[in-house]
Order: C-alpha cells, then structure tokens, then sequence
C-alpha cells in the first residue's frame, strides 16, 4: 500500500512547489502583487500629494524611500504604480487570452479560415513590438485604457500563434477526428477537446506576456504615451526622475527595481510552469 | 535550393501586402479628425486645411491608398509634416547611425552570449552556470531604458569615463564612436546576451549527449577538439534564430535607448514623429523597419537551410 503510493507520480502541485525557481518567482511576483492590494494601508501618503517644503529628502523614517521632485513621497507612489502596473498587465493577458485563443482555434482547427487569419497575424508581427505599440498608444491618445488596447494588439498575434500550433496537433488526434465523424458540431469539439488540450502552452505564454505587458507599459509611460501624469505608474516615476539624475538618482532607481522584481518574479513563474507543464517547450526556450 | 528560395519569397508577399496596408491606416486610429488634432489646438482653420491637404485627407480613402502605393513604387514615402523633406530622404540618412547602434549590440551578443553559453553547458550546475543563468534572467526582466539611465549615472557622471549621450560619427573620430556606442550597446544587449546564452547552453548540453561527442572523446580527441569541431556547428543553428530574433528586438529597442541616448538614428527620429504626430514619417519608418525584418526573417530561413540541410528537404518550416 505504502509502496504504491510512493510509485504514483507527484501532483501537479507537489511539482511545482519542489521547483525552486517557480517557488522564488512565486515569491518575488507575490510581493508585488501584496503591494498592489493593500496600497492604501501601506502608503504613508497620498501618492499624489505634493510637498515643496520636503523635496528630495533622501530616505528617513517618514519618508521610507525618501521624496521626488514636487515632495511627493516615493515609496507611497510606489506602491500605487504597482496597482497600475499590475492591473494593466492583467488586462492585457485577459485581452489577449481571450482574443489570441479565439484567432488561435479558429485558425488551426478551420483550415479555410487559416491563412487569411495568421497572415494578418504575421503582418502585426512583422512589426518590432514595442515600436508599434507606441505608435498604436500615441494615435489613441495616453491613457491606461488605450495602453491595454495598445499591448494588446500587438501580444495577441503571439498568443494565436501558440494555440494554433497547439490546435493543429490536437486536431488530428484519432478522437476528434471520431468526434467530427460522428458529427460532433464544431463549437463542441473546440471547446471540448481542442480548448482544454491547448491550454498548458497557453498558460506558459500568458505568464511571460504578462511580464512583458509590465515591462512595455513602462516603456510606453516613460515615453508619455501610457497614462498621464501625476498618476504614480513607474514609467512615469523614472521619466520625472530623468531630470534629476546627477542630483537625484533615487528617484530613478526604485520604480526601477520594482519593475525588476516583477518581470523577474513573472518570468521565473512562467519559467517554473512551462517545466512542468509542457516540459516539450524547455529547449526551443532555452 | 532555388525552389526554396523562390517559395520563401512568394509566401512573405503577402505579408508585405499586409503590412504596408496597417502602415498605411494607422493615422485612422486617431479619434476625431486627424487633421485638427495634428495641426494642433489653436490652428486657425485655414492651417487646419492645410494639413488637410498635405494629407490628403480630403480624398477619399481608397483614393489615399493608391496615391501612397503609387509612391511606394517610386520609392517616394511622401513628405514629412516637421522637417519639411521627403520622409524617405529622413530615413536613409538616420539608417546608418541605427544600424551602427544595432550591429554593435549585435557583435556583443555574439561574443559574449556564445562563449558564456557554451561555457555554461561544459560546467553545467557550477557557480559559472548559475551566472549565466542570473544575468539572462536579469536581460529578460530589467526595463532597458532604466538600465540606460543607471548606467549614465554611474559611468557617465560619477566615473566620468564615457559620454553620458550624443553620437561621434566613425568618419569623425572613429575611438569617439566606439566610445559613445558602449553603453547604449550594453543597454540594447543586455537582453539578447542572456536569450543567446540560454539557448546555447540548451544546445551545447543537448549535443554534448549525442554518441558521435561520445565516440570522439572516448578515442582520445581533447575536449576543446570536440566542441569546436562537432558542437560548433549544431550551436550556429541557435545563433542564427537568436540574430534573427534579436534585430527586431534591437530596432524596437532602438526606438528607447536612442531618446535616452540622444543618439540621431532612425528610432529617435520615428520616437520624434510619433510625438509630433508626424504620420508621413510614422507610416514611412514604420513599413522600412517591418519590411527589413520580414526580409532578415527570409535571410534567417535560408541560412537554416544551409546550416541544416535537413530543413531544406522538409519542404516547408
């Protein structure tokens, strides 16, 4: 009896929490994610507020990582930027979820709509990401709402891309080609074999679009085309800090990190989940 | 191998189609009429109108397309709205600097990613491999940008010992050149260095399996006789993928690290053009950068077949 139960493979979860780079990024992403949450208890201040008596206070007790340029107090924005950031990046991975997954089966499961559909794909991919990002947030004008429709655009076509592939196996399985014989309606044999068959690579990817979404709205609030300041995102906490850097650099320094920290602890989870989930993925990877 | 070659080509035209077309209708996305929002807020109505017809918007859309493709075909981009030349004269001259920027981002990665990689893979679970394993993880996680403006503060202003921004061309001062291309260098490759060292070592330790690495060894052949006569040659497979998959990394980081820089190339200029909502030069750079990578994309494919012979006769990859 004992013996038995030692045979049975680990659970899903028994693997995951042995592996020690999925627990780190657990952990790092976990943080982040406790800061977002309770930002409103762990603000010392209104993010917003400014103070022209305590400009560029270096760290102290009041004000834990010290102020910004209009005295505002950093760690409070902080902790606020990771609401923005953590809720614009959700955004984009349901989004693109959502729209890549769709495209993704649709594509791989009818063959006539496959070319017309990752053609276009392609041409979105043809262009360098973050550049028509850019140029897709600037055209709708800056704001949090256009930087998810922004992202998303040019995240979806790498999720439809993966589902595809994943359909294209999936489907020529001997079961849902039984499943189309026996005249199975088309919607059911998605949702029910296709769909749940395509969705370990799904979830992989979504994890490293999720840092990457993190990572790009940065980029696209640093160059002022994600939402608008004062809001506290930590792209724009680095651009305000960029005028300050031979007298200020911390105000540069710690919105940095916090993106750090957050891609790193998302990459190391998606890192953990593609070894176990679809440990086929490791070596194309790397 | 022609046969190929000429598949390849036709199945990225149609790519090219499409790309050209989203080139063309992204100043639709703009909310209102473009025409007031680019001549700005307080544009009378006859400079409004103005823009109107240096746009063209007074046409029909169809009407605009055809007009942009005529162009196209004359190599004629139409004419920038700010810098009062043609878009495409813009272009060529600020390619060069983006090029230089990228091709020396490029030679880091190479030189350093290769070697770390196989490295890596030769002492696979030592401190050197957990290393790597750090700084590709750090690559894919710290924002460039924020990387750039670090690396000013500490080289540029505390040490002092390389400029904080600008671009020397190499005509002018080839050691200034080098000198102003380091950090932003370092900043674009830090990415790539650690994707290509991932992916080596992936490869390394998958080749260093095989039988034929063990017959080799095992009669005697020194370890470094081994790698660089058999390893080396499955590596480039990687390498190429990695190059391929990194100057459209490069180019869109060029976009960033070129505003932090102040360096005068292509990504500043369209960085310029999307905030002054210069849309001949938007569509114009745009299209130029999408159709230089889907033409490296169709170089990458060939190399594959050469490096791999195996591909070729797959038929289709």
């Amino acid at each position: 009896m004992a013996e038995a139960e030692a045979r049975r493979p680990p659970s899903l979860t028994r693997r995951l929490f042995s592996h020690r780079l999925f627990v780190t990024g657990l952990v790092l992403f976990g943080i982040v994610v406790a800061m977002a949450v309770f930002a409103d208890l762990l603000a010392t201040a209104a993010p917003e507020k400014m103070n022209f008596r305590a400009r560029f206070r270096t760290p102290e007790w009041a004000f834990l990582l010290g102020t910004d340029n209009y005295g505002r107090d950093i760690w409070s924005r902080l902790v606020h930027g990771a609401r923005l950031s953590l809720a614009i990046g959700f955004a984009v991975v349901i989004v693109t979820g959502v729209a890549g997954t769709v495209i993704g089966l649709l594509a791989g499961y009818f063959k006539r709509l496959d070319g017309p559909l990752m053609r276009t794909m392609d041409a979105l991919m043809a262009f360098p990401a973050i550049l028509l990002a850019i140029a897709i947030a600037a055209a709708l004008g800056p704001s949090a709402v256009n930087a998810v429709i922004a992202l998303s655009a040019v995240y979806t076509p790498r999720t439809a891309r993966i589902v595809r592939s994943a359909a294209l196996v999936v489907r020529e399985m001997d079961y849902v080609q039984a499943a189309i014989a026996s005249g199975s309606r088309h919607m059911w044999i998605l949702w029910r074999h296709i769909l749940p068959n395509s969705l370990a690579p799904l979830i992989v990817q979504l994890t490293f679009i999720f840092a990457y979404a993190v990572l790009a709205e940065s980029i696209l609030s640093f160059l002022g085309v994600g939402p608008p300041p004062p809001t506290p995102t930590w792209g724009n906490m680095i651009a305000e800090g960029q005028g300050y850097l031979r007298e200020a650099p911390l105000l540069a320094l710690f919105p940095g990190i916090a993106i750090a920290v957050t891609a790193l602890g998302l990459n190391l989870l998606g890192d953990g989940l593609r070894d176990v989930l679809d440990p086929r993925l490791r070596v194309q990877h790397g | 191998m022609a046969e190929f070659v000429l598949k390849r080509l036709l199945s990225a035209l149609p790519v090219l189609l499409l790309v050209t077309l989203i080139s063309a209708s992204i100043m639709h996305l703009v909310p209102g009429d473009p025409a007031v929002i680019i001549a700005g807020q307080n544009a009378s109505d006859a400079e409004v109108q103005q823009v109107r017809a240096a746009l063209g918007l007074d046409r029909p859309f169809i009407e605009r397309l055809g007009a942009w493709y005529a162009g196209l075909a004359r190599g004629d981009l139409g004419q920038s709205l700010l810098l009062n030349r043609p878009v495409s004269e813009a272009i060529v001259e600020r390619l060069p600097v983006t090029l230089a920027l990228a091709g020396f981002a490029l030679l880091l990665t190479v030189v350093i990613g290769v070697p770390a990689g196989m490295i890596a893979a030769l002492r696979a679970n030592t401190v050197v491999d957990q290393a790597v394993l750090v700084v590709a993880l750090a690559g894919v996680s710290v924002p460039n940008f924020w990387l750039s403006l670090m690396l000013i503060v500490a080289f540029g202003v505390w040490l002092d010992v390389l400029p904080a921004g600008g671009y020397i061309p190499f005509a002018d001062d080839p050691v200034g050149w080098v000198k102003c291309l380091i950090l932003p260098g370092v900043s674009l490759a830090l990415l790539q260095i650690g994707l290509l060292a991932r992916i080596t070592r992936a490869t390394m330790l998958e080749v260093l399996r095989q039988d034929y690495i063990r017959t080799a060894r095992a009669k005697g052949l020194p370890v470094f006789k081994v790698v660089g006569q058999h390893a080396l040659r499955n590596v480039m497979v990687p390498v190429v993928t990695v190059v391929g998959i990194s100057f459209g990394l490069l180019l869109s980081g060029s976009v960033v690290i070129e505003t932090v820089y102040s360096i005068p190339g292509l990504g500043r200029l369209l960085a310029s053009a999307i905030f002054g909502r210069d849309y001949p030069v938007i569509q114009g750079g745009l299209l130029v950068t999408a159709v230089m990578l889907v033409l490296l994309n169709l170089c990458v494919d060939l190399l594959y077949a050469v490096i791999d012979p195996r591909v070729k006769n797959d038929g289709r990859s």
